[in-house]
């Protein structure tokens, strides 16, 4: 939480997984050209985004995120060919499974970010933050409390 | 005075086809009565809650804890046991993994409530009236164990020793754990998984693997597959590659898919996002060239929307026990 104005303003946790070839270079970019975006997003470098088990993502969001990124490469630009599309598809999947689950679709967000792509990396960053924090923190699922389960508890 | 180590068995929030599985052993079953005093077990024997309590702690050797915890009487039961028992093993996939009783954590206890005792059809309930724990009469008060908003897995609640997973565990892999108790061979770290393999139902299933693309999802009323390929790149939902082996493949050897009763494979947490992994990888769009990537996600989302039930489908037997454990209240 910080103070803006003497409000008091949520600031979430956010993690993002960057591939290797496209994204995590968009990311220096935007670093090279001193853009500054929100430091919300913890950033974790994977090889391809196709690396992204969904098991990340949801281990994520149960060991305190309240949101998470993943980005890739544009379509056709994989360096291992098509990596990207089965972190896309999979991306897709697990938004159903998420929305089963009550968890918000903007709460796990895919894009597009190539090396070249470093303001489309900040507005992304600014974006995630901005929805994640109007959504406000994520209730923790699995850390049940006797009390709280009891019924007439 | 009965000097053989004693054996007791618990239900809880189960169907009883865990003792079923436990009696299939046949025969075998006189072994167990020769080598263990089966001291406990609500289903077939008439020992009672009592009995047990006057036992001193760890007095029972092995006890076998099948179904999930569901209400306050569940979880009593499960501390009660884990208390009086040396080793405490989750008997099959409601106390492992909450199972099918643990679908429920897809709803809150006020909609179950509602749709059981006010909506239901065949019910007349004019004035709304659920169960709660105590209710007045003119006799006094009235008390009924209360209900959980959740379903929790026994290791949610109590420590546990091993894990047998199955909806039942096959008996001859319920056997095959006794006879090594009966051996008395050295206990395995604890934790363990008993009674299943470390790979995966695919490992056990005789079926081709070497077609690995998929354009669109069948429910099994929908097709009925051939009998030699790989039952997911015919397009039905195969829940074997997620699932852990041990069963010897029994649902894909007569054309059904594994729907994964015996839980997530070792090295896996989850057993859904599991199969996400899988089926994002083998979903086929069709020819990919020029399309926008906004035309991509939409080309897949009409494959996925012919899949009616996510939840229902990847974590059938395990959603209590996965990551996110349910729907968010």
């Amino acid at each position: 939480m910080s103070e803006d104005d003497g409000r008091v303003v949520f600031e979430p946790k956010i993690v993002g997984f960057l591939c290797n070839w496209c994204s995590y270079a968009g990311a220096d970019k935007a670093g090279g050209l001193q853009r500054s975006y929100p430091p919300n997003v913890n950033i974790i470098r994977v090889m391809c985004s196709g690396r992204v088990d969904p098991q990340f993502v949801l281990k994520a969001y149960s060991a305190g995120a309240d949101g998470v990124l993943i980005l890739a490469c544009h379509l056709g630009d994989c360096h291992y060919k098509e990596g990207n599309y089965h972190a896309m598809q999979r991306h897709r999947m697990l938004l159903r499974i998420l929305s089963e689950h009550g968890i918000e679709n903007e709460r796990c967000r895919f894009d597009y970010v190539s090396a070249a792509d470093g303001d489309k990396f900040v507005k992304i960053m600014n974006e995630m933050v901005y929805t994640i924090r109007e959504l406000g923190p994520m209730d923790r699922l699995n850390c049940w409390s006797d009390n709280k389960l009891k019924q007439g508890g | 005075m009965n000097t053989k180590p004693k054996l007791g068995m618990y239900w809880a929030a189960s169907c009883g086809g865990c003792e079923v599985a436990l009696v299939n052993i046949n025969e075998k079953i006189l072994d167990v009565a020769a080598n263990f005093d089966f001291c406990f077990c609500p289903c077939l024997l008439d020992t009672k809650k009592k009995d047990i309590e006057e036992f001193a702690d760890g007095e029972i050797a092995v006890t076998f804890f099948n179904g999930a915890i569901r209400t306050e009487e569940n979880e009593e039961m499960a501390r009660l046991l884990r208390r009086k028992s040396q080793v405490l093993i989750a008997f099959g996939s409601c106390s492992y993994e909450g199972c099918i009783p643990g679908l429920s954590n897809m709803h809150t206890m006020a909609a179950h409530f509602k749709s059981i005792y006010i909506d239901n059809p065949t019910v007349d309930n004019p004035n709304g009236i659920v169960p709660k724990p105590q209710t007045q009469v003119p006799e006094g008060t009235l008390t009924i164990p209360a209900f959980y908003e959740r379903v929790r897995t026994l290791s949610q609640v109590v420590e546990v020793d091993y894990s047998i997973p199955g909806c039942p565990p096959e008996s001859g892999q319920v056997w095959h754990v006794i006879e090594e108790l009966i051996k008395g061979a050295p206990l395995p770290p604890k934790g363990s998984i008993l009674g299943a393999g470390s790979s995966t139902v695919c490992r056990e299933c005789p079926r081709d693997k070497t077609h690995r693309k998929v354009s669109r999802f069948y429910r099994t009323y929908e097709i009925i597959p051939a009998p030699e390929p790989c039952l997911i790149s015919q397009g039905v939902i195969c829940m074997g590659i997620a699932t852990a082996d041990g069963c010897g493949a029994l649902c894909p050897k007569v054309n059904m898919p594994c729907i994964g009763c015996y839980g997530p494979p070792e090295g896996v947490l989850d057993q859904g996002a599991k199969m996400i992994a899988v089926l994002g990888s083998m979903i086929d769009a069709g020819e990919r060239k020029g399309l926008s990537e906004d035309e991509m996600a939409r080309r897949v989302d009409l494959i996925l929307d012919s899949i009616p039930d996510y939840s229902g489908t990847f974590y059938k037997f395990s959603l209590a026990g996965s990551i996110l454990g349910g729907r968010r209240p």
